[in-house]
């Protein structure tokens, strides 16, 4: 943990709120990124992981708070701009162009990239998700559930982000692919991204974390290291199931 | 050999169709919405393509691209003031407003030609025209530049879709505008791309139209609106193919049904015909099926 601390602050999230008309899904949740740590937001189903996430991508608008991110203060830039910044959601339920093809998809995601950079991270991701290449050139509707995952992960990260956020990467998946797409997190760690992960899969999440922050309708109950709350007997009955 | 003389009347009027129809596929793909003022759009076209010719003296090619440039900025302003305050709104709301904007269109174009039609300089985009089978089939020259500017704006917005990385990302904003704001593409400067391209289309449709039918008034683009926003319906709303097979179907049903079943009821049979498309395959000729989200 003071190890962490001492690394560059990439994301700060300071006492947001946000409404969706007359809901109060965010009632004030702060919580911080530092540069290449994996931190992990966990919770229950509408808890407001996604909102959150959602809110920091500039999709959704705080009432109030503050977002900082590389120092700036970033809680009016629309997500239009936010990719231009360094920051890619990977959204909820994947979202991929389903009526264009894998290479397409891939190109959109370095849209805010200059061209000549666009050959350079297909390879890069390709090299990652071999399983893409082979499929290039097909349309990605047609991908199955794990693959259109590794799509919606190699989209986010032609942009070349600086922070990753990924949100439910494992769900709908079948065990197994669980593990695949856990394990392309953890390599992703080591070759030094930052990524904010939001799942439901507690366990998976709390795995591969650095850093954990539990999520209670629409505020932070419980955070600290990732091993920690893997061991906290409180979470442990609420998220872990045992 | 009149078959054959009333096929190539109905494919050039389902040319034009297919050009307006256009604009309406690409804003209702893009932006969800049926711009319901583009019929007047044409209308603005065909009357600055007008005094292009008659009042300011431009050579013809000029006065196309004056009608595509003024039409352009119109499309592109209407949606900056009237549909993207409305944005968040119900798609009644925007409908109406739609409706509006068209009768404001209309009676702009009265208060400023007058209600008295202008006859359309027939010439004005004209090739010389020719006739096949010993004289017994005659081209026009409109004829002949309207099926080319049909093939050409295919082609030209197929490439742009297909192959370039504004095209690209303007298929993205019509699949889901949420992921497309994640690559970083502004949603409102697509659509407002959307109807400058739909808009700068409907001058030229506005320009074929009353080369064929050179009467020209306020109202000249309400009916020929309707017919290809049907073709866009009958194609499959959104999909660029479809306007061009909806278009140019239509075009054909109609000018048959004038030539051989009535003229008074040519109207009626494209409708009727639209309604069996829509009962058998509710998309369209070619509409996607637009799979609901889980």
């Amino acid at each position: 943990m003071s190890e962490m601390n001492q690394q560059e602050l990439l994301l700060k999230v300071n006492d947001i709120h946000v409404y969706y008309g007359a809901i109060h899904a965010i009632k004030g949740v702060s919580f911080e990124v530092r540069k290449n740590e994996i931190v992990a937001l966990i919770g229950a189903n509408g808890a407001g992981k996604s909102t959150t996430l959602n809110t920091v991508a500039g999709l959704l608008k705080p009432r109030s708070g503050t977002i900082t991110f590389k120092g700036e203060n970033v809680t009016a830039v629309p997500a239009s701009k936010m990719v231009f910044r360094g920051l890619a959601l990977c959204p909820e339920g994947r979202r991929i162009f389903q009526q264009m093809t894998v290479r397409e998809n891939l190109e959109m995601g370095a849209y805010s990239r200059p061209n000549a950079e666009i050959e350079q991270a297909m390879e890069n991701v390709f090299g990652r998700f071999p399983r893409l290449k082979e499929r290039e050139k097909q349309v990605a509707g047609t991908l199955s559930g794990g693959e259109q995952q590794m799509l919606a992960m190699g989209r986010a990260l032609m942009a070349r982000p600086e922070l990753l956020m990924l949100d439910e990467p494992s769900m709908g998946l079948a065990p197994i692919l669980v593990e695949q797409i856990f394990d392309i997190i953890r390599e992703l760690h080591e070759s030094g991204a930052t990524i904010l992960l939001v799942e439901q899969n507690a366990q998976m999440a709390l795995s591969v974390a650095d850093r954990a922050y539990v999520l209670e309708t629409g505020s932070i109950g419980m955070s600290g290291p990732a091993k920690q709350l893997l061991n906290d007997d409180a979470v442990r009955r609420a998220y872990l199931g045992h | 050999m009149a078959f054959l003389s009333s096929l190539v009347n109905g494919l050039s009027l389902g040319s034009i169709y297919a050009i307006i129809a256009l604009g309406y596929t690409m804003v209702y793909g893009i932006a969800k919405m049926l711009n319901f003022a583009h019929g007047d759009v044409i209308m603005v076209g065909a009357y600055i393509a007008f005094c292009g010719a008659q009042y300011w003296g431009l050579p013809p090619v000029m006065c196309v691209l004056t009608a595509m440039l003024v039409c352009t900025v119109l499309g592109v302003t209407i949606e900056r003031l009237a549909y993207r305050p409305l944005r968040q709104a119900t798609s009644l709301a925007v409908l109406i407003t739609a409706i509006g904007m068209s009768y404001l269109l209309q009676n702009l174009a009265l208060q400023i030609w007058g209600a008295n039609p202008k006859s359309f300089p027939v010439d004005l985009v004209a090739l010389p025209g020719f006739t096949l089978f010993g004289g017994q089939l005659r081209i026009s020259g409109v004829t002949l530049v309207t099926v080319l500017a049909n093939i050409v704006i295919m082609a030209a917005l197929t490439f742009f879709t297909s192959r370039t990385k504004l095209g690209k990302a303007m298929r993205c904003v019509s699949e889901d505008r949420g992921a497309a704001e994640l690559m970083g593409i502004s949603v409102n400067r697509t659509i407002s791309l959307t109807f400058a391209i739909g808009s700068a289309l409907a001058a030229i449709a506005g320009v074929l139209l009353c080369s064929a039918y050179p009467t020209l008034q306020p109202t000249t683009g309400s009916m020929p609106g309707i017919k290809a926003f049907t073709a866009a319906v009958f194609g499959g709303i959104g999909s660029i193919p479809g306007a061009m097979v909806g278009g140019l179907l239509l075009g054909i049903i109609e000018i048959l049904s004038r030539a051989y079943i009535s003229t008074e009821l040519a109207d009626a049979i494209v409708f009727a015909v639209l309604i069996v498309v829509l009962l058998v395959k509710p998309t369209g000729l070619l509409g996607k099926q637009v799979r609901e989200k889980v």
